[in-house]
């Protein structure tokens, strides 16, 4: 330690906004953050990233050559189909067989029986955005031949269709959540920040009280005396609910905090000696103000919520099958034997980590964009 | 100083009454409970022996009576150890809650420690060689680190272990030593069943706090009294370790209180994976079965040891920081 160089300490204040152009000092705030935000190369690939994950989403059933719930007892826990090439792009053609001595499927590839892989080509019919009927998909391959590009699970189900399915569920209900989170949130932060005194003491010791109880334990309890045969809908929309309810403490606490030191400020009190309603000024002055704040933190509270969905469903009280979710295709992958029979299962947990990483590398460059002196 | 512990005693005490109540709804709110299936099947055998058990069962519970009986019902039953009967497993909840419940402490205290051990040299390494290799590569691990989610991790480390070093670490103890006494051996069977889940546990909140720890330690070391140490001529390993560590501890001490809730779900988590004897299996099943007894008293006692948790680290923040304890 005595050998190391004294730490530099950076006392120049980071770069001001003016540096960034002569023209900064008439842009309006939101163009500041988004110059800043777009310097932090970072929060910009994982914005890219996303993109293309929510792409992904969306475009589900084009993406995937089979359907993500036809099962096929032909092609139990099948290997991922290896790729290669012969005059084009091409899977190897692989067969089944029957191992006498363990009782387990076996799957032998022969790859010197190529088939190629077809672009556009034409496979099980469905609705482009729930709208547009059509059967084209990216890449096919011939029947009898099944492409399986991370393998199958235990019903011979395609990981890869299961895991863009998947998707859908699993990058909106943590969205979807942090925003009725959100909204809670900044509505009772707000509230408590502005008007203080015994309704600030009420919320706070409720806050305190709601951020005092674990977690997990919690989310399992409410998530549990769900009927087990809901709709699948409402599963999504009520687990969303249970998500979001536990999360909103931490959000108003913050929020609150935030409006207080608007709340003392000048404008405010100029605001209100010219005579304006609470109201007024709560929408006008505090809410405008900390919204971009609310908007960071919502966005590091997005990753948090992804991961209580994926461990919930993986342990069996979040989403249920027939739904499908990240945490549900990795429910799946649950003792160590499996895991090592059949790595493929994991992947779905790839994309999870993923989906979070980005998210909080988004999150703390809207943090810094927003607040460049916090 | 006595009236800061009043009041925060009071406060724990209005929270815990709270609790109860809400783990108690969440008990009493689904419909084809544990005990409910019992006494339909007692009453399906029939016979005169059973129609006095069913009596005798409504009568304990207050099956007929209001919420609000139930509930006092099951509360003064705390007092004497007594926390309802689990009808999945046919024992009272008391026998099977204990043990469970101090390996989950134990596990979530030893990786609390971890987790502190770790993130404080860690953090202070970071904040003090900023922008240079380890830096970023410890910046890296932490992202991931808080991305993965625990049970994910406990698979992974498991299947690695399994692979390369070609043990089971699941459970407690190997085959050999389940049913032997106590001894040496069993101990060190022990441990080596034990670093997985403590590793496992501690893992997230490590990057959490080195994240927080960093953060804090460069706060403190923008302070002028740094600077007036260094400008004196004191050591500066004397200048981080002494001035500015002992400043940015706080905010960790204080941290405790939303720590532990992580570490007690992520326990739970991890130990279900691992297959690991403690309460976050026993909460799983009994939702599952809707043994509702079992999970109102895990709901209750893990939510009563948080709120201790807490009162604990208020207590500790007083006496590292003085401005608590004479201020206000």
């Amino acid at each position: 330690m005595t050998t190391t160089p004294a730490p530099v300490i950076e006392t120049s204040p980071p770069s001001a906004p003016a540096d960034a152009g002569s023209g900064a000092a008439t842009l309006p705030q939101w163009r500041l953050m988004a110059r800043r935000f777009r310097k932090n190369r970072l929060a910009v690939a994982s914005a890219i990233v996303l993109v293309v994950l929510y792409a992904c989403a969306i475009l589900a059933p084009f993406l995937s050559p089979n359907s993500y719930d036809q099962q096929d007892a032909d092609l139990k826990n099948a290997s991922p189909t290896s790729i290669t090439w012969s005059g084009g792009p091409a899977i190897c053609s692989r067969q089944q067989q029957l191992d006498t001595e363990t009782f387990s499927y076996k799957y032998r590839s022969d790859c010197g029986q190529s088939v190629p892989l077809r672009f556009f080509g034409e496979g099980y019919h469905y609705k482009l955005f729930g709208l547009i009927p059509t059967n084209r998909h990216l890449v096919t391959v011939d029947k009898p031949n099944t492409l399986l590009l991370w393998g199958a699970d235990s019903a011979g189900r395609d990981v890869f269709a299961r895991s863009m399915q998947g998707a859908r569920v699993s990058l909106t209900i943590g969205l979807l959540g942090v925003a009725v989170g959100t909204f809670l949130g900044a509505t009772v932060g707000t509230i408590s920040g502005y008007f203080r005194g015994a309704v600030d003491t009420v919320l706070q010791r409720f806050i305190e009280l709601l951020t005092s109880l674990p977690t997990l334990p919690l989310w399992l309890a409410l998530a549990a005396i769900l009927p087990q045969d809901m709709s699948v809908t409402g599963r999504y929309f009520l687990i969303t609910l249970i998500l979001s309810l536990v999360g909103w403490a931490g959000l108003a606490r913050q929020i609150r905090g935030k409006v207080m030191s608007y709340a003392a400020s000048d404008y405010v009190a100029a605001a209100r000696i010219a005579g304006s309603s609470s109201a007024r000024i709560v929408f006008r002055h505090l809410i405008p103000n900390a919204s971009s704040h609310i908007v960071a933190t919502a966005m590091l509270a997005v990753p948090a919520t992804i991961i209580s969905e994926t461990s919930l469903s993986f342990l069996g009280v979040g989403m249920l099958p027939p739904a499908v979710s990240w945490g549900v295709l990795l429910s799946d992958a649950q003792s160590v034997s499996t895991v090592q029979q059949y790595p493929w299962l994991l992947i779905p947990a790839a994309l999870v980590v993923i989906a979070v990483i980005c998210f909080q590398l988004i999150g703390d460059g809207l943090r810094d964009a927003v607040d460049p002196y916090g | 100083m006595l009236s800061v512990v009043a009041r925060r005693g009071l406060y724990m005490l209005v929270t815990l009454a709270v609790v109860s109540v809400l783990s108690f709804a969440i008990i009493a709110a689904p419909p084809g409970s544990a005990l409910s299936q019992k006494i339909s099947q007692l009453q399906s055998q029939g016979g005169e022996v059973t129609e006095a058990q069913i009596v005798a069962l409504k009568e304990q519970y207050g099956v007929d009576d209001s919420w609000f009986t139930q509930y006092g019902k099951w509360i003064t039953g705390f007092w004497h150890g007594d926390f309802g009967f689990s009808f999945t497993l046919n024992e009272p909840v008391s026998s099977v809650i204990w043990s469970r419940l101090a390996l989950s402490v134990l596990l979530s205290i030893g990786a609390l420690l971890i987790a502190w051990g770790l993130s404080i040299p860690l953090g202070v390494y970071s904040a003090t060689h900023r922008h240079t290799l380890p830096d970023s590569v410890i910046t890296v691990i932490q992202f991931i680190g808080v991305a993965i989610p625990e049970f994910l991790f406990a698979l992974v480390v498991m299947s690695l272990a399994a692979h390369y070093l070609g043990t089971d670490v699941g459970g407690l103890f190997s085959n050999d030593y389940a049913d032997a006494p106590w001894g040496w051996g069993k101990f060190v069977d022990l441990l080596g069943h034990l670093w997985v889940p403590l590793i496992v546990i501690a893992a997230g909140s490590t990057a959490w706090l080195t994240r927080v720890m960093r953060a804090n330690l460069l706060d403190v070391l923008n302070n002028q009294y740094v600077q007036t140490a260094r400008a004196k001529g004191v050591a500066e390993r004397q200048v981080i370790w002494k001035h500015a560590v002992r400043n940015s501890l706080h905010p960790l001490v204080m941290t405790f209180g939303t720590t532990f809730p992580v570490l007690i779900s992520g326990e739970a988590i991890v130990s279900i994976v691992l297959n690991l004897p403690t309460i976050g299996p026993l909460l799983v099943n009994s939702l599952l079965n809707k043994d509702m007894y079992v999970a109102g008293t895990i709901l209750l006692l893990l939510s009563a040891l948080l709120v201790i948790g807490n009162f604990v680290a208020d207590l500790l923040l007083t006496v590292v920081d003085p401005r608590i304890r004479f201020g206000e």
